[in-house]
């Protein structure tokens, strides 16, 4: 598919798009629909577009796989880390309300990097499963495929 | 009006449905999928439930369709002609649906505002947890704060499925990557 | 109320929950198996969220002007469960593409077939 025209221009132009509305989804999940798995989804969604376009080994430089896998342990370790800041300054595990000065702030604080640790793992999950079907492809039916093989 | 929308959505869901049980062309299946996905989040936007609608969306629509079509390629894509009618598992299933609409005569109707789901807890989320958290979508402030122990314990299912799948299909990959080489 | 208006998403969430059962069960397909699988636990979210409805209510989202608000605990649920469906159904592809590496073909009696006569 790379080499048509045409998806290879409206691949390069929707790629930034899709990534600004998935962090516009991320961070605006407190004011509308939205929140960290949307967000994950879409942003691994853009990545998977552009890897089908391109071919999973351009995806795979776009993205190494080093640093999918990264993303997938340190939203998990975001998460729970969250949870024993709230042990370590006072409060139970994955207490808000000690996390600032005042309650409310220590609950925007909170609920922010929670989110994003859910974002993050959600995104790596989805563009891992997705690496890991696609390269199946390319080990039992040779270079014939659209450009995975090769 | 409302009502009258959301039961024609409903109707079409059942039609894709029943088509997809009598398909025997696993790619048709699949579509047919995707496009019953979709159905379902214009339903669930229909019954005001935004949130699950967009990630019914992004999820049953965008990545389960993806991986179907990406597991059926590398299965191979016709179901073969069943051996027996399906005499049993259909009298089982309907059964079982026997059973859930006797249950389901005691439910309260469609939009019952004196129904047991809107007492106890949701209308003291609903009356102080903008005041409390300071986020305005409630379902934001009750799965991150309220309940947010259970999404800790969803991020870490969502980990453990991308960490089996790495484990189930790893191998054979880097196998090909020396063979290429 | 028992009358059909009143219960019509019941009777089609149980309507998907029959189809996808039988899918579940009837086909040999372990594809079409995780497919009616998929299909069941989108009737159950459909038999969660549909009670939470309050028709001239809005979504669960505070803003000046709006009273009345579905309710927001089953969407919660349903999230959380949204996600685990597709963590499932992504372990159960990874299976049934391993299976079909080894046995060849992913129809359950010719797998079980194949299982009997390499015993």
């Amino acid at each position: 598919m790379s080499n048509d025209l045409i998806l290879r221009v409206i691949a390069k132009l929707l790629m930034p798009y899709m990534l600004v509305f998935a962090l516009y989804v991320q961070f605006h999940g407190d004011f509308g629909p939205g929140g960290g798995f949307q967000a994950g989804v879409i942003a691994a969604a853009a990545v998977v577009f552009y890897a089908i376009i391109f071919g999973l080994p351009a995806g795979r430089r776009l993205v190494p796989d080093r640093v999918v896998e990264a993303m997938l342990a340190i939203g998990v370790l975001l998460y729970a880390g969250v949870g024993l800041a709230g042990l370590a300054l006072g409060g139970n595990f994955l207490d808000y309300f000690v996390l600032d000065t005042s309650p409310v702030a220590g609950q925007l604080r909170g609920i922010f990097w929670v989110e994003a640790g859910v974002g993050l793992t959600v995104a790596g999950v989805m563009l891992k499963l997705f690496a890991m079907f696609a390269g199946r492809a390319g080990a039992d039916k040779g270079a014939d495929r659209n450009g995975e093989g090769g | 009006m409302e009502a009258l929308i959301i039961n024609a959505l409903l109707t079409t869901m059942a039609v894709t449905v029943v088509a997809m049980a009598l398909q025997r062309n696993l790619f048709s299946v699949v579509v047919l999928f995707g496009a019953y996905s979709f159905q379902m989040a214009t339903v669930l936007v229909a019954l005001d439930a935004v949130d699950v609608a967009m990630t019914e969306a992004a999820v049953g629509a965008g990545v389960s369709t993806v991986l179907l079509l990406a597991a059926m390629h590398l299965t191979g894509g016709v179901e073969a002609k069943p051996l027996h009618r399906p005499w049993l598992p259909l009298v089982l299933a309907l059964a079982v649906g026997g059973v859930l609409a006797y249950g389901m005569q005691g439910l309260p109707a469609f939009s019952d505002p004196l129904a047991p789901i809107h007492s106890h807890v949701a209308p003291r989320y609903l009356a102080e947890a903008a005041a409390e958290t300071g986020v305005p979508n409630i379902v934001t402030a009750v799965l991150a704060s309220y309940r947010g122990y259970d999404t800790l314990g969803e991020t870490v299912v969502v980990f453990t499925a991308g960490a089996g799948v790495i484990a189930l299909l790893r191998r054979r990959r880097k196998a090909a990557k020396d063979d290429a080489r | 109320m028992n009358t059909l208006a009143g219960h019509y998403s019941y009777w089609i969430a149980i309507l998907l929950m029959v189809a996808g059962l039988t899918m579940l069960i009837a086909r040999r397909n372990l594809l079409k198996k995780l497919i009616g699988l998929a299909i069941l636990q989108t009737s159950v979210y459909l038999i969660y969220i549909a009670p939470g409805k309050l028709i001239g209510g809005t979504a669960p989202i505070i803003a000046p002007g709006y009273g009345v608000y579905s309710n927001p605990l089953p969407h919660v649920l349903i999230l959380t469960a949204i996600v685990v469906g597709v963590a499932t159904l992504a372990l159960g592809l990874a299976i049934v593409v391993r299976v079909r590496e080894a046995y060849g073909s992913i129809e359950e009696d010719e797998i079980l077939a194949l299982d009997r006569a390499g015993e």
